[in-house]
C-alpha cells in the first residue's frame, strides 16, 4: 500500500505533488505587519487587538460578515481611517519595517506606496489618458513620451489596452462599469504602488467584468502585494492565497485559501462559509 | 458531526444534504443486501435469488447515477464550502465503491447459477461462508460509521480488510491444494476462487468507505499511507476532539 517506487515517472509525478503544497506564512516573504492594532469609532471599538502578516506579493483576502471590521482593517493601511475624525487607532502597522503611524509618516507618499480601489469605479471626469497620468502629473512628470508609455504599459498590465488603445481621448465615463474599474486599477499601478488595497472591486460588475478583475488580480500579484475585501466567498476562493476571516472585529481564523475553504480550524469560519447559524 | 449538516439557514440546502445521505444509506443497504443473497444462492443452490440479485444491480447501477446527478447539482449550484464540500465529495466517492460491491456481488450470483447444479463440498463451502459473514459485517460497519460519522472507524475497517486479507490468502492456498488433488473438480474449485475474490474486493470498498467517512468528519486523506501511520492520524490528536 505505499507508494514508494524508484520508476522516474511515479517520481516526476511525486515531484509535481509537491508543488501543490499548502503555502505557509512562515515561509512568506512579509510585506505588512499588524501588531496589536486596534481601532475605535468614538466609544465602539471596530477592530480588536489584530495580528497578523500580509505576505508579499501575494493576494490575501479579507472575509466576514457586515460590520466585522474586513474593509475598516483595510484602510487602516494606507490611513484612510485618518480622515474620519472620530476615529482613534492604537497598536502598529509596518511596511517594509516601518511603522506607517509614526508622526513623520508622510501620508500622501504612504498612499502613492499603497494604492486603494473601491466598491464602485471613481474615474476622474477627464479623458481615459488623463486619469491615468495624472498621478504622475501630481509628481512634475511632462515629459510627453514618459507619459505616453506609462499610460500604454498600466492599461496594459490593467487588461485595458486593447479596449481603450483607439479612444484614450474620450471621457472615461463612456466605459462600462467594469472598464472603469480596471482603469481605476490602471491608474493605481501607474504610480507603481507597492501594496493594492481592493475594497469589494467588483460588487457592482457582472459576472464576465467580474472574471476579467479577478483574471487581472492574479496578474498583479507577480508585481504587487494585493489585499481584498470581498463579500463573495466564491471570489475569495478563486483569487486569493490567504484569507482571513474576521467577525465583530477580530480575526478569527487566517490561512492557506484551500485550507481555510476545504477544511477550516475554528467552527465559526466553518459556519460562516458554510452558511450555517453561528 | 451527525446533526451538523441540518445546521444551514437555506432550509432547501439542508434537505438536499439530507436527500443525498439519505440516497446513498439507502443504496448501501440494497448493496449489502445483494451480497448475502448473493452468497445464500450460492449455499442454498437458489438460482431465483442469484437472479433477483442480478436485476438489483441494475436498480444499484441506476442509483449511481441518479445519486451521482444530485451531487452534481450541489456543487452547481450551492458551491459548498468546508464539511459541506467533504460530505458531497465523501459521498460521490463512496457511491463509487458501493457500485462496485454491487458488481462483485452479481458476480457471485452468477457464478451462483452455474454452481447450483453442480456437486457440493462435504462443508458446502463453509470457509467463504465465513469470509462473507466477515465481509458483510465490514460493510454494515462502514454504512453504519457513515450514517455516524464516527471517523475511528477508518481503522476498524482497516484492521477487519487485513484479517480478511489473511483469509482470502488462506483459503486461496486450501483451493490450490485441493486443484493439485482433485483435478475432476478444476471448474468448482476455480470458481469458488473466483467468489473468494469477489468477496476480497468487497472487504476493500468497505474499508474504503471508513477512509471517506475518516475525510468527512477530520478533513485528512488517509488513502495509501502506511498502516502504523494511519492508525497514528486515525487514533492520535484530532481537529474533532478540541
Amino acid at each position: 500500500m505505499t507508494t514508494e517506487s524508484s520508476t522516474p515517472k511515479i517520481n516526476a509525478g511525486l515531484a509535481n505533488a509537491q508543488t501543490r503544497k499548502r503555502l505557509n506564512l512562515r515561509n512568506e516573504e512579509i510585506s505588512m505587519q499588524v501588531r496589536d492594532l486596534s481601532l475605535y469609532y468614538g466609544k465602539d471599538q471596530a477592530l480588536k487587538s489584530i495580528n497578523m502578516d500580509i505576505p508579499n506579493k501575494r493576494v490575501t483576502a479579507f472575509i466576514g460578515p457586515s460590520g466585522c471590521g474586513k474593509s475598516t482593517l483595510l484602510r487602516c493601511f494606507n490611513r484612510m481611517n485618518d480622515l474620519i475624525d472620530i476615529c482613534r487607532i492604537e497598536g502598529e502597522i509596518k511596511i517594509d519595517g516601518e511603522d506607517i503611524y509614526h508622526p513623520s509618516v508622510d501620508v500622501p507618499e504612504l498612499r502613492r506606496k499603497v494604492g486603494m480601489v473601491f466598491q464602485k469605479p471613481n474615474p476622474f471626469p477627464k479623458s481615459i489618458y488623463e486619469n491615468i497620468a495624472y498621478g504622475l502629473r501630481l509628481q512634475g512628470v511632462k515629459n510627453r513620451r514618459k507619459l505616453d508609455e506609462v499610460v500604454e504599459h498600466s492599461l496594459k498590465r490593467a487588461a485595458l489596452w486593447d479596449e481603450v488603445k483607439d479612444r484614450l481621448n474620450d471621457n472615461a465615463f463612456g466605459l462600462s462599469g467594469g472598464q472603469q474599474q480596471r482603469l481605476v486599477i490602471a491608474r493605481a499601478i501607474a504610480i507603481e504602488p507597492e501594496v493594492i488595497l481592493l475594497d469589494e472591486p467588483c460588487s457592482a460588475l457582472d459576472p464576465i467584468s467580474t472574471a476579467k478583475v479577478e483574471e487581472l488580480i492574479i496578474d498583479l500579484k507577480e508585481s504587487y502585494t494585493i489585499v481584498i475585501v470581498t463579500h463573495n466567498m466564491q471570489q475569495a476562493a478563486r483569487v486569493s492565497d490567504f484569507t482571513a476571516y474576521m467577525y465583530l472585529g477580530e480575526l478569527i481564523e487566517y490561512d492557506d485559501t484551500a485550507k481555510l475553504f476545504t477544511n477550516p480550524a475554528k467552527k465559526a469560519t466553518e459556519d460562516y462559509i458554510t452558511g450555517r447559524y453561528g | 458531526m451527525e446533526k451538523y449538516f441540518d445546521q444551514h439557514i437555506s432550509r432547501q440546502f439542508n434537505q438536499e444534504l439530507e436527500n443525498l445521505r439519505r440516497d446513498v444509506m439507502k443504496m448501501g443497504g440494497m448493496a449489502e443486501e445483494m451480497v448475502m443473497d448473493a452468497m445464500r444462492a450460492l449455499l442454498d443452490g437458489n438460482v431465483e435469488l442469484a437472479r433477483s440479485v442480478i436485476s438489483a444491480d441494475d436498480q444499484v447501477n441506476q442509483m449511481e447515477k441518479d445519486i451521482d446527478e444530485l451531487a452534481m447539482e450541489i456543487l452547481a449550484r450551492r458551491q459548498p464550502t468546508a464539511s459541506d464540500l467533504r460530505l458531497v465529495m465523501a459521498i460521490v466517492k463512496t457511491l463509487n465503491d458501493l457500485e462496485r460491491v454491487g458488481d462483485e456481488a452479481e458476480k457471485i450470483a452468477k457464478i451462483a447459477i452455474e454452481m447450483a447444479d453442480m456437486d457440493r463440498p462435504r462443508n458446502n463451502y463453509y470457509e467463504l461462508e465465513s469470509m462473507a459473514e466477515h465481509v458483510r459485517s465490514m460493510l454494515r460497519d462502514a454504512l453504519d460509521g457513515f450514517a455516524r460519522m464516527v471517523p475511528e472507524i477508518a481503522v476498524t475497517l482497516y484492521r477487519a480488510d487485513e484479517k480478511v486479507d489473511d483469509e482470502y490468502e488462506a483459503i486461496l492456498r486450501q483451493y490450490y491444494t485441493y486443484l493439485a488433488e482433485e483435478p475432476r473438480q478444476t471448474t468448482r474449485i476455480i470458481n469458488a476462487i473466483w467468489i473468494a475474490r469477489a468477496l476480497e474486493r468487497i472487504g476493500d470498498h468497505a474499508k474504503n468507505i471508513g477512509e471517506h467517512v475518516f475525510y468527512l468528519v477530520e478533513g485528512q486523506d488517509v488513502r495509501h499511507i502506511p498502516a502504523d501511520q494511519k492508525e497514528q492520524v486515525v487514533l492520535g490528536p484530532r481537529k474533532s476532539d478540541s
